[in-house]
């Protein structure tokens, strides 16, 4: 009996996310009775600081074929790592890499799953975990009846936290299957921080008039270490790349910390954002249906009011 | 080409959300229903575009009730040629791809399109679990997707990124933003797709593995705290000793 927790690395070696799934594994085997073992696929630095967040075992397939994903070679060696752990539980995170292989590796193992949990789960003779449904609007509690069961754990939900130390990896030799699927390149964003990981969010919409306003967003993103988003209008209309693009039809995102500048608060969008755990509201409009979703709302120009905000978290910063 | 569609139901995006009094089922009185933006603006529009101009056939399926067909015959009105629906009401992903599995198994169909997620469960699942059941090549969240004869070549989202890959049919894809603009059916459409034919077959046997239980509602949000506009120290202060964030 075993908890499997596939930990991903980006880019060779494993970061906050990783530390969170493994955290999630520790406390989903302490609730079993049993120990969390990780798992890890491609070549990476690190992988011994998964003992820290509670793996008892760290083992790794440094096979460089695995350094990119194909949903059929991982769930593969996946599969072929709980059967040799006699793993109950298999834990991904739900990342774009997660979102791709669980349903695969349910399938493959004939699992039940949950996709996106964000509770540790029960263990009172049945298995029982939660999961956003709706885009957010409301939550599912999932029972799952089978022997084997995978998850995937939403990003931001567990904290990392430090039970122990770093461990020796171990190597697990698994049949790596040739994939059919050839990566021709990669582009990754460079310089700002990825959406979906970033902890603090700045995002703007109509309410900026025009793509060449955007100065005082990036400003006020880069000084706070922010990620920028915009509304599904802005991305439509081409001021801003549809990768920043947050709401129901873009990417779901539920950071810290989430500035809505300019943005009316539509139910598309607030149904990407509504997770996040403390939102900013700054609009002219006080109709605007986002104060009703928001922590700590201004009422003003926000073209008065952000280079203010700029100058006060200037100011924070130099007395902290 | 043959190329298969998979399509969902979903409440529409601006629907109230309930539930039943003992909170185990979805409230759908009132709601108006779609179909899954995901498996209709991007898969099924790209599905379309592919056959306008390398010639083929587009087959929509969906596994649900027989409410479900108002949603199939949008389809066929954007112009799926015909469409299948397994007839049951599904409780878990794996019995819905198993149901798919089932029918494309030996249908030959060179591309089984799906939208990223569906908006309702957003479970992210059955386009791989369909993958794994026909032992296809799974490409998840692909934005772009090019032919030229069995090859494919593809956009597809990773953390951080995007990434360009090459496969070759037959495989499964999860159609994203970006892959197709959005198509308003027109009045010769919707004409023809009452003519259109929906083949409607039983399920096979499959035990659900996992079942929703229960359903609530999130927790409720405090009122929002104002902050003078003047007053911009306020908010950073907030932030940073109320809510512990900056």
């Amino acid at each position: 009996m075993s908890v499997l927790v596939f930990a991903e690395n980006q880019g060779g070696s494993f970061k906050k996310a990783a530390f969170e799934a493994v955290t999630y594994g520790y406390k989903t085997a302490q609730v079993l009775g049993t120990e969390c073992i990780a798992l890890c696929l491609g070549e990476a630095s690190n992988a011994g600081e998964l003992g820290k967040y509670g793996a008892s075992k760290v083992l790794s397939v440094a096979d460089a074929s695995l350094n990119s994903f194909d949903s059929q070679a991982y769930t593969n060696v996946i599969a072929q790592a709980a059967e040799a752990n006699g793993a109950n539980v298999v834990v991904l995170m739900h990342s774009s890499t997660g979102k791709g292989l669980v349903g695969r590796l349910a399938a493959k193992l004939n699992a039940g799953s949950a996709p996106g949990v964000n509770q540790i789960p029960t263990n009172d003779g049945a298995f029982r975990v939660k999961k956003n449904v709706f885009s957010g609007k409301a939550i599912a509690e999932v029972e799952i009846k089978s022997a084997i069961k995978v998850v995937s754990v939403m990003g931001n939900s567990f904290q990392p936290e430090a039970v122990g130390g770093d461990i020796s990896v171990e190597s697990f030799s698994a049949d790596v299957p040739a994939s059919r699927v050839t990566v021709k390149s990669v582009d990754k964003v460079q310089g700002s921080v990825p959406l979906p990981e970033a902890e603090v969010v700045v995002s703007a919409g109509r309410g900026m008039k025009g793509p060449e306003n955007w100065g005082i967003i990036e400003e006020l993103a880069e000084l706070i270490g922010a990620a920028t988003a915009c509304s599904r209008p802005v991305a439509d209309t081409h001021w801003r790349p549809h990768h920043e693009h947050v709401g129901q039809t873009g990417v779901a995102i539920r950071p810290n910390l989430y500035f809505a500048i300019g943005i009316s608060g539509a139910i598309q969008h607030l149904a990407g954002v509504n997770s996040s755990k403390v939102i900013v509201v700054i609009n002219k409009d006080p109709e605007a249906p986002f104060f009703k979703a928001a922590d700590y709302g201004v009422c003003a120009d926000l073209f008065d009011v952000v280079p203010r905000l700029i100058e006060s978290f200037k100011k924070h910063k130099a007395n902290v | 080409m043959k190329l298969l569609v998979c399509v969902s139901k979903t409440p529409d995006t601006t629907a109230k959300i309930s539930f039943n009094a003992e909170n185990t089922e979805f409230n759908s009185a009132g709601v108006q229903f779609i179909m899954n933006p995901y498996d209709e603006w991007y898969a099924l529009v790209r599905a379309m575009e592919l056959k306008e101009a390398n010639g083929g056939t587009v087959t929509l399926i969906n596994v649900g009730p027989a409410d479900n067909d108002a949603v199939i015959r949008k389809g066929l009105a954007i112009g799926a040629d015909d469409a299948v629906r397994i007839d049951c009401n599904p409780k878990s992903s794996l019995y819905v791809a198993q149901q798919i599995a089932a029918f494309a198994k030996d249908g030959g169909y060179d591309i089984v399109f799906c939208g990223k997620e569906t908006i309702d469960y957003n479970g992210s699942e059955v386009g791989g679990m369909v993958a794994e059941l026909l032992d296809m090549p799974f490409i998840s969240f692909a934005t772009n997707l090019q032919i030229e004869g069995s090859d494919a070549t593809i956009v597809r989202d990773i953390e951080g990124g995007k990434e360009t890959v090459g496969v070759a049919t037959p495989f499964v894809l999860s159609a994203a933003k970006g892959m197709a603009e959005q198509r308003i059916p027109n009045m010769r459409g919707i004409m023809q797709a009452r003519r259109k034919p929906i083949d409607v077959k039983s399920p096979i046997d499959f035990e659900d593995l996992s079942a929703v239980v229960s359903y609530e509602m999130p927790p409720a949000k405090a009122a929002c705290k104002m902050v003078a506009p003047e007053d911009m120290d306020e908010l950073v202060r907030l932030l940073h000793e109320e809510a512990k964030i900056i």
